[in-house]
Formats: C-alpha cells, structure tokens, sequence
C-alpha cells in the first residue's frame, strides 16, 4: 500500500514536469507524443518539431535527472541516519556535500572542462565523512550531538577552503557559485546518462542493506553479538551513500533538506522499519525533487529559481507541518 | 560445551577479568557470582567475541560463532522506542539470514515460538518503548530464544522482574536447557536464585575465580563474607543454601 502511493507520487511528478513549463505545450499532444516514442507505436501526435524537442530533449532528461538526485539524495539520508543511528544526519550535515563541493571546486580549477567533476566530488565526500566520523568518534563516543558538530566543523572548513580557492580562481566564480545553489539545468540526456549508474548502483546496495539498517538500531555491540559483521556493514552503506551523493551534487549542485525531510517524513508516516524507509525515501525522494523542480520552473518564469532554494523553501514548513500534525498520533 | 583458556582482559592498564579458565558441560547450568565489578559481564562478553582478551574460548567442535552457537541478553539492551516486539525478537533470527534475503518460514516459526514461550503472543504488535520492566526483559530474552544457539548467556536475565515473573523466566530457562539440552551460563545478583537453578556456581572477585562447586559448596557464610562484605548469613535447608542480608547494627 506505501509502496503503491509512492509510486504513484511519482508518476504525478513526472507527469507535472513534462506538462508545465515555460512553452506551452497541448496536454493531449505530450500523452500522445509519449505514447508514440514507445517502440512499435506509432501515432500522429500533432506537435510541432519544435514541441517535441523541447518535450524529449529539455523537460524529459530534465525531469528524469530530477528524480534520479532526489531518489539518491533521499536513500542516502535514510541510510546515514541508520548507520550513524542518528536522525540528523544526512549528506549536509555530516559535511558530504562540502566536501563533494570542495571536489568539485578543485576539479572546476585544474581541468577546466570538469571531466574528472564526479571522481573529485565523490573523493571530496568521502574523505570529508571519514573525518567527520572520526572525530565525532574520538570527541564524544557516537553521541548525536558531538557527531553533528563534527560535521559542522568539517563542512565549514570545507567550505572555507573553497572560498578561498574560488577567490583565487576569479574565472570559475561563476560557474561554481550557480552550481552551489544547485541546478537542474540539462543539455539533453547526458548527465542522466552519466548519473544513472551511480544512482543504480548505489540503491541496490542500500536497498539490499536495508534489513541491516534495522539490526544496527540495537547497537553495534548486541548486532555483533548476532554475528553481524557491523564494520564491514557500516562500511558498505557509507562507502555506496557517499558514492551516490557525490555523483548526484557533481551534477546537480549543493540541494539541500531532501536527505533529511525525506526520509523524516516517511518514517513518521510509515513507520520505523529501514526496510520501509529505505525504497520509500527512493520514490518520494524522486517525487519530492520533481515537484520542487517544477515550482522553480514556474514561479518566477520565465526566470528560474535555484532548486535549492525551492526545497529549502517548501520543505522546511512542510516539515514542520507533519511534525505537528503527526506528534499526537504516535 | 565451551571453555575459557586463560582468558584475559585488560582496560589499558586495569586488568578486569583474569586470567581465568572454565570448563562448562553441555546441557550444565552455570550461576555466575560476584560483587559489582568482579567481572562477571566481562567473562561473558569474551567468550562473545566483543571484548579484546588473550587466552582462547573454544566451544566442543572448534570454532564460535557468535549468534549462531552462542545467543546473549545484555544486562543493559538498547531497545529502539519505536520497533515493534516481534520485529525486535526477529532480529534474534539475523545470524540465520543471509545478508541479502530475508526471512523464511522457519524464522516466523522460531519468533511465533519464542513469543508463546515467554507468554508475549499478545504484546506481539506492542512497541518495546509501551512495554514494562519485566515485558522487556522476556522480549529481550524471547530474541535470544529465537537465535536457537545451544548456549544461552544471560546477563542479570531477573533484574527488573519481580520474584514471581523472575521465577517463572527462569523456570522457562530451565525447561529449555533439560528439553534442548542448552548450556546455560547465567549472571546473577540474587545468590539465593542462583543457587535455587543452577547446578553449579562459579564466584568471581576482583577478576578471578574465587570458588567453583555446588551451590551447597559455594554459598557460604564464610567465602560470601569475604567477598561481599560481613552482613550476610546463609541458611541451609531442603531446598538448597538461601543467603540472607543482616544488618551490621541495629
């Protein structure tokens, strides 16, 4: 039943993405045009050369990229916050995503065509997790609190460095600030292409850890007790979360919230199990990304908002709205 | 049967536990006694795996695997608020899952089993943060049951029970180990209740083994003083040794 809202939240937004938009294309024309593009029909759609570029070269990768960072972005949080059994964390704040934007600062520097962006983001992210789980470790055990600290710390360094080397890069300002704010904008199907198997990989492995999300939550010392290799599991879904977050900020830029509303909003209605939140935070993460793209779209068009600000925007009182509501319940 | 070789454990420079050595018999039920701190929990985490030591625990046929041979209750579980007691019972089942699947039909079978047994069929929905004292300490020993190890350790399994349901856990204990032939090693405060189950007692003080025997032969006057301090005196009846506190001065 979860399963089926989601999917079907998921079918809204990606209907919603390919039917708003700045050129106003028939609604009947872009079902019609849809059905004709799967193989072996063939049926007079009516649009335009034009429409049907704009619908298969521009709205579809666009929607399509959408809700592949969603998805990634939301699976990952879901599993930081199991593995590190901590509600707060998520690719932002454990300093992932500074550290994939260090990455990919650097590569935006040294090879000015970003060829190597996902290779230096997903290297950025890792070590910046690596060092916020050490020392988050080494300071206070793996409380919440000195865990998040850790990641504030190593984030605003991160972050320090970057400005500093934006500053001494003046010619790359730009286009590392618009990618910061987060972006969704294609030139047609190749960041989909180079994003997608990061994105497939890295779900089956969290997908098919899910079980042992739920194992971890009664610590690591009564898991091992149960013959669970905990390090090795730990490992894992760290390496595969941060694999996948810094595929998705190399291409889409710094989109914060998704990794923590996601997930939160699925546990509290869905339950607590990580073999629910786990492929529900994947649909509605691809869901919720999807419609935040399509109000960036459309709300100050024919301008556009950065994505960021559109989750940060909706989801924070969103968030909260469910907190409030759902607290009586429970 | 398992046995502790020399087994050492140090907290840097503070040895806690030995080095000790112990031999326990299938299907034997060992009472582990000793004041706070004497390195009971130590003993059994060792023979686990989750704590460092020298020396070696070997079961009969070679090799532990933790979760597989060996099935534990932690005198202090962390029990997720919101899991749900038979999800959290299942997790027992995990040594038994493959990393990747999921559970069979004999894994349903072995939680439905293990909650009939502690009497937790009704609570199955309940989530462990609803549940009292005593509802906890059978669900976390319900998970232990579910593992199906042929030895059982069991950490203060009555501290928050009251007398009746602390006998009736381990009467339920009992059953198991004479019908399944378990080994059953247990850490208890309540002398007089470890020496009502177990048929042997081991006393540990300050890390080591201090008296090894029949509750008859352990629960004296003399060496319980020595290790627990004066205000205690042990009566012997039919039913085996029962130690009772006094006051020092009254």
């Amino acid at each position: 039943m979860p399963l089926t809202i989601g999917v079907l939240a998921v079918i809204a937004a990606t209907a919603a993405g390919l039917l708003v938009g700045p050129a106003d294309i028939d609604v009947r024309g872009v079902l019609l045009a849809i059905a004709d593009a799967i193989p072996l029909v063939d049926i007079d759609h009516g649009l335009t050369q034009v429409e049907h570029t704009v619908l298969f070269e521009i709205r579809f990768p666009r929607v399509v990229l959408g809700g592949l960072v969603g998805a990634i972005l939301a699976v990952a949080g879901a599993a930081y916050q199991g593995v590190f059994r901590n509600p707060l964390a998520d690719p932002f704040l454990l300093g992932v995503a500074a550290g994939a934007g260090l990455g990919a600062t650097v590569a935006f520097g040294a090879t000015s065509d970003g060829d190597f962006l996902a290779l230096f983001a997903f290297a950025g992210g890792l070590v910046a997790v690596a060092i916020t789980y050490s020392l988050g470790r080494s300071v206070g055990g793996r409380t919440t609190i000195s865990l998040i600290l850790a990641g504030v710390a190593v984030a605003a360094f991160a972050t320090a460095i970057q400005t500093y080397l934006l500053q001494r890069n003046v010619e790359t300002l730009r286009e590392v600030y618009s990618w910061i704010l987060g972006r969704l904008v294609t030139v047609g199907w190749s960041e989909v292409v180079s994003l997608l198997p990061y994105a497939v990989v890295s779900s089956a492995v969290l997908l098919g850890s899910r079980r042992l999300l739920d194992v971890l939550g009664i610590g690591d010392e009564e898991a091992s007790a149960l013959g669970l290799n905990v390090g090795r599991v730990r490992w894992v879904v760290v390496v595969a979360a941060t694999l996948a977050t810094a595929a998705a900020v190399s291409v889409s830029g710094l989109i914060g919230f998704v990794g923590i509303i996601v997930p939160h909003t699925v546990r509290i209605l869905f339950g607590w199990s990580y073999r629910v939140i786990v492929p529900l935070s994947l649909l509605f993460g691809a869901a919720f990304l999807m419609f935040a793209d399509v109000a960036a779209r459309t709300v100050v068009s024919p301008a556009e908002l950065p994505i960021g600000v559109v989750t940060a925007f909706f989801g924070a009182p969103f968030f909260v709205l469910v907190l409030r509501t759902m607290r009586g319940f429970r | 049967m398992i046995s502790w070789h020399s087994v050492e454990v140090t907290y840097g420079s503070t040895r806690v536990l030995g080095p000790v050595s112990l031999e326990v018999e299938s299907g034997q039920w060992l009472g582990l006694i000793g004041p706070n701190g004497a390195g009971k929990s130590t003993m059994l985490k060792a023979a686990l795996g989750l704590v460092e030591h020298r020396g070696q625990v070997s079961l009969g046929n070679g090799d532990r695997q933790p979760g597989l041979d060996i099935a534990w209750m932690p005198q202090r579980p962390r029990m997720p608020e919101e899991m749900g007691l038979a999800d959290y019972v299942m997790l027992g089942r995990t040594p038994h899952i493959g990393y990747l699947s999921s559970e069979g039909r004999h894994d349903l079978d072995s939680v439905r089993l293990a909650l009939n047994k502690l009497d937790l069929a009704d609570l199955a929905d309940r989530p462990l943060g609803t549940l009292s004292g005593g509802e906890s300490q059978r669900t976390v020993l319900a998970r232990a049951l579910a593992q199906e190890a042929q030895i059982l350790l069991l950490d203060e399994p009555t501290a928050s029970l009251d007398i009746g349901h602390g006998i009736e856990v381990l009467e339920v204990v009992d059953e198991l180990r004479r019908t399944e032939g378990l080994t059953v090693i247990t850490a208890v405060h309540d002398l007089t209740l470890a020496g009502r189950f177990a048929d042997r007692l081991v006393l540990l003080a300050d890390g080591l083994i201090r008296a090894d025997g029949s509750p008859h032969n352990v629960l004296t006057e003399e060496s319980l003083r020595s290790h627990y301090g004066s205000g205690i005196r042990v009566v012997q009846d039919e039913d085996g040794p029962t130690v009772i506190p006094t006051r020092r001065s009254k």
